[in-house]
C-alpha cells in the first residue's frame, strides 16, 4: 500500500463496474460448470454405492483424498498436462465437490423411510420409478444441502484459479496483491463472498419451491 | 387364493414350512401367530416381495411366480402397519398411485380418488390436497386402505394394518374395513398377532407357529375345538367368552314360555342382531338376569344367563 492512499478508492470502483461484470460472468461460469459436472459424476458414483455398497469405502477414500490435496499443488501438478486452461481449473474444482455431493446424495436416498420404499415396491413401482419418483424427491432436501455446500466452497476456490489464468473475482485479488492495491484486492474478496451468499440464498429458495410438503407438516 | 406346499428357507433355516391352504374368493383369511411364526413372510410371498424357495401360490388359478412382479403387484392391494404413505405427495396423489401406474386417464383417477376418500370416511374437499404429515395416525391408515383399494384389486394383502393406532380407533377402522370388504367383495389375506382381531375379522383363521400351519378353521371352530395345547393357549383361556362375539342373540334358543309382561321392567331390550357378548354385558349391568328380545316391535322371548352360560361351555 502506498503512503497516504486510502484503503478503498471509491472512484476506482465506480470506474471499473464493467470489469466487475465481466469477472462475475467468468466466476459464475467456472462455478456452474464445476458444480454441474461434479453433480453428474457424484450422482453416478452415488448410484454405484447404493447398488454395490462395498464400493463405498474405496469411493469415499478417493474423493476424500482429492478433497485434502492443497488446491495450489493440484493445479501445479496438472499444468504439465492441461496447461493454463479452463480444463485445468475445472479438474481441480470438480474434484473438490465430489466428497460433499456423494456423501449427501447417498445419505439422502438412504434416509428415505423403509416403509415408504416397501409400499412403493409393493404397489408395483418398477425399480427405476422407485428411484426417480419416490427416493430422489424425498432425498431432495439433503441433496440440495450438499449442493449448497459444494457451491459455496467452489465459489471460494475459483479465486485460487486466478493463479493459472482463470479466476473470476480471484483475478482482482491477484492483481491487487501484485500491485499492493488494496481497493482491487478488497473488491475481489467482497464480491466473491457476496456471490457465495447470493448463490446460497437462491438454492434455499429453490429447495423451498421443490419441496412444498416439507412446509406442510 | 391358494398356497400349495409353499416353503421359504433362509440360510438353511425354514421360515415357512410346506404351507398349504385356500382362501375362498371374497373372504378374509387371517394369518395369526407369535412373532417369528412366518406369517409376514407368507404374506410377502404372495406379491413376491419375498420369493418362495419351493411350492406355488395361485391367484384365480394362476401361479404368481409366472407373472411379471410389477404387473402382479399392481393387481394386488397392499397395506402395511407403518402405512408407508408417500410424504411428498398429497393425499389424492397417494390414493391415485396404482391407477396412475396403470395409466388411467386423469379424470377417471380424480373421480375414483374422490369416491375412495368418501368410502373410508375422509371428506375429499378437506383431505385431498393435504400432505400425509398433516394427518393423524388413524386418518393416515384410512388413506392407506383407500390407496390399496384404488384400482379395485381382486386381492388385498394387509400386514398388521391397524397395529399402530389406539384401541378405539382400531375398533372403528376394523368395523369400517369389514363393511368395505363385504361391499367390494375383495379377497383378503390379513396378518396380525392379535387373536381378538383375527376372530373379529377372519372368515378363516390360520394359526401359524415356527413356519408351520397349526390350524386352519373358521373362528368359531378354532375357539370351540383348538387342535392342540398351543392353539388353546394362543386363543386364550377365555375362549368361551370370545365365542360370544361370534354368536348373535337371534342365533340361540330363547325362552318363549314367559309372557313379556311377566319380565322385570329393568331387563334390557335386545335385538336379534346384537352379539351375545353385548347382551351379556347389558344383562349383567341391569341386574335383571334376563334380556327381552324384540325384533322391531315383535316380542320373540327372553334370553337367560343360563343360555349364555351354555354357549360358553358348549364345545360342540
Amino acid at each position: 500500500m502506498t503512503e497516504g492512499e486510502p484503503l478503498i478508492r471509491w472512484d476506482w470502483i465506480a470506474s471499473h463496474l464493467d470489469e466487475f461484470a465481466f469477472r462475475l460472468g467468468e466466476h459464475v461460469e467456472l462455478t456452474v460448470i464445476a458444480v454441474g459436472v461434479g453433480f453428474v459424476i457424484a450422482f453416478a458414483l452415488s448410484l454405484l454405492i447404493l447398488r454395490a455398497p462395498r464400493t463405498e469405502g474405496p469411493i469415499t477414500a478417493v474423493t476424500g483424498t482429492m478433497y485434502t490435496i492443497p488446491s495450489l499443488a493440484l493445479f501445479a501438478l496438472l499444468i504439465p498436462y492441461t496447461g493454463l486452461t479452463v480444463v485445468t481449473a475445472e479438474i481441480g474444482l470438480v474434484s473438490y465437490t465430489l466428497l460433499i455431493l456423494v456423501r449427501n446424495i447417498v445419505r439422502g436416498i438412504r434416509g428415505v423411510p423403509a416403509d415408504v420404499r416397501e409400499a412403493a415396491v409393493g404397489m408395483g413401482y418398477a425399480p427405476r420409478e422407485v428411484l426417480w419418483r419416490i427416493e430422489l424427491p424425498l432425498a431432495l432436501a439433503v441433496i440440495i444441502a450438499g449442493v449448497r455446500l459444494a457451491t459455496i466452497s467452489t465459489i471460494g476456490l475459483v479465486t485460487v484459479t486466478s493463479l493459472i489464468g482463470q479466476g473470476g473475482f480471484g483475478f482482482l485479488i491477484l492483481i491487487g496483491i501484485q500491485r499492493f492495491f488494496t481497493t482491487e484486492l478488497i473488491a475481489g474478496a467482497v464480491l466473491s463472498v457476496a456471490l457465495a451468499i447470493l448463490a446460497d440464498a437462491l438454492l434455499v429458495l429453490l429447495q423451498r419451491r421443490l419441496t412444498p410438503w416439507a412446509r406442510a407438516a | 387364493m391358494e398356497f400349495r406346499d409353499v416353503s421359504k428357507r433362509y440360510a438353511g433355516q425354514l421360515a415357512v414350512d410346506q404351507l398349504s391352504f385356500k382362501v375362498p374368493a371374497g373372504r378374509i383369511c387371517v394369518l395369526v401367530g407369535p412373532s417369528g411364526s412366518g406369517k409376514t413372510t407368507s404374506l410377502k410371498m404372495v406379491n413376491r416381495l419375498i420369493e418362495p424357495t419351493g411350492g406355488s401360490i395361485l391367484i384365480d388359478g394362476r401361479d404368481v411366480l409366472r407373472e411379471e412382479p410389477t404387473a402382479l403387484r399392481r393387481r394386488i392391494g397392499y397395506v402395511i402397519q407403518q402405512v408407508g404413505l408417500f410424504p411428498h405427495q398429497t393425499i389424492a396423489e397417494n390414493v391415485g398411485t396404482v391407477p396412475r401406474l396403470l395409466g388411467w386417464p386423469k379424470e377417471r383417477i380424480a373421480a375414483r380418488t374422490e369416491q375412495l376418500l368418501a368410502l373410508v370416511g375422509l371428506e375429499p374437499s378437506r383431505f385431498a390436497l393435504r400432505y400425509p404429515a398433516q394427518l393423524s395416525g388413524g386418518e393416515r391408515q384410512r388413506v392407506g386402505v383407500a390407496r390399496a383399494l384404488a384400482a379395485e384389486p381382486p386381492v388385498m394383502l394387509m400386514d398388521e394394518p391397524f397395529g399402530a393406532v389406539d384401541p378405539i380407533v382400531r375398533d372403528r377402522l376394523q368395523n369400517e374395513f369389514l363393511r368395505i370388504q363385504r361391499d367390494q367383495g375383495t379377497t383378503v389375506l390379513f396378518v396380525t398377532h392379535d387373536i381378538d382381531e383375527a376372530i373379529k375379522l377372519g372368515d378363516r383363521v390360520a394359526v401359524m407357529r415356527g413356519g408351520k400351519l397349526v390350524q386352519y378353521a373358521p373362528p368359531a371352530e378354532l375357539l370351540a375345538h383348538p387342535v392342540n395345547a398351543f392353539v388353546a393357549e394362543f386363543v386364550g383361556s377365555d375362549r368361551g367368552l370370545k365365542r360370544l362375539v361370534l354368536l348373535t342373540v337371534g342365533g340361540v334358543d330363547l325362552d318363549t314360555t314367559v309372557a313379556r309382561a311377566a319380565v322385570s321392567p329393568n331387563a334390557p331390550i335386545l335385538s336379534p342382531a346384537s352379539t351375545l357378548r353385548d347382551a351379556l354385558v347389558r344383562m349383567l349391568a341391569s341386574e335383571a338376569q334376563v334380556g327381552i328380545v324384540v325384533d322391531r316391535d315383535r316380542y320373540l322371548g327372553v334370553l337367560t344367563l343360563s343360555t349364555i352360560g351354555r354357549m360358553i361351555r358348549d364345545d360342540t
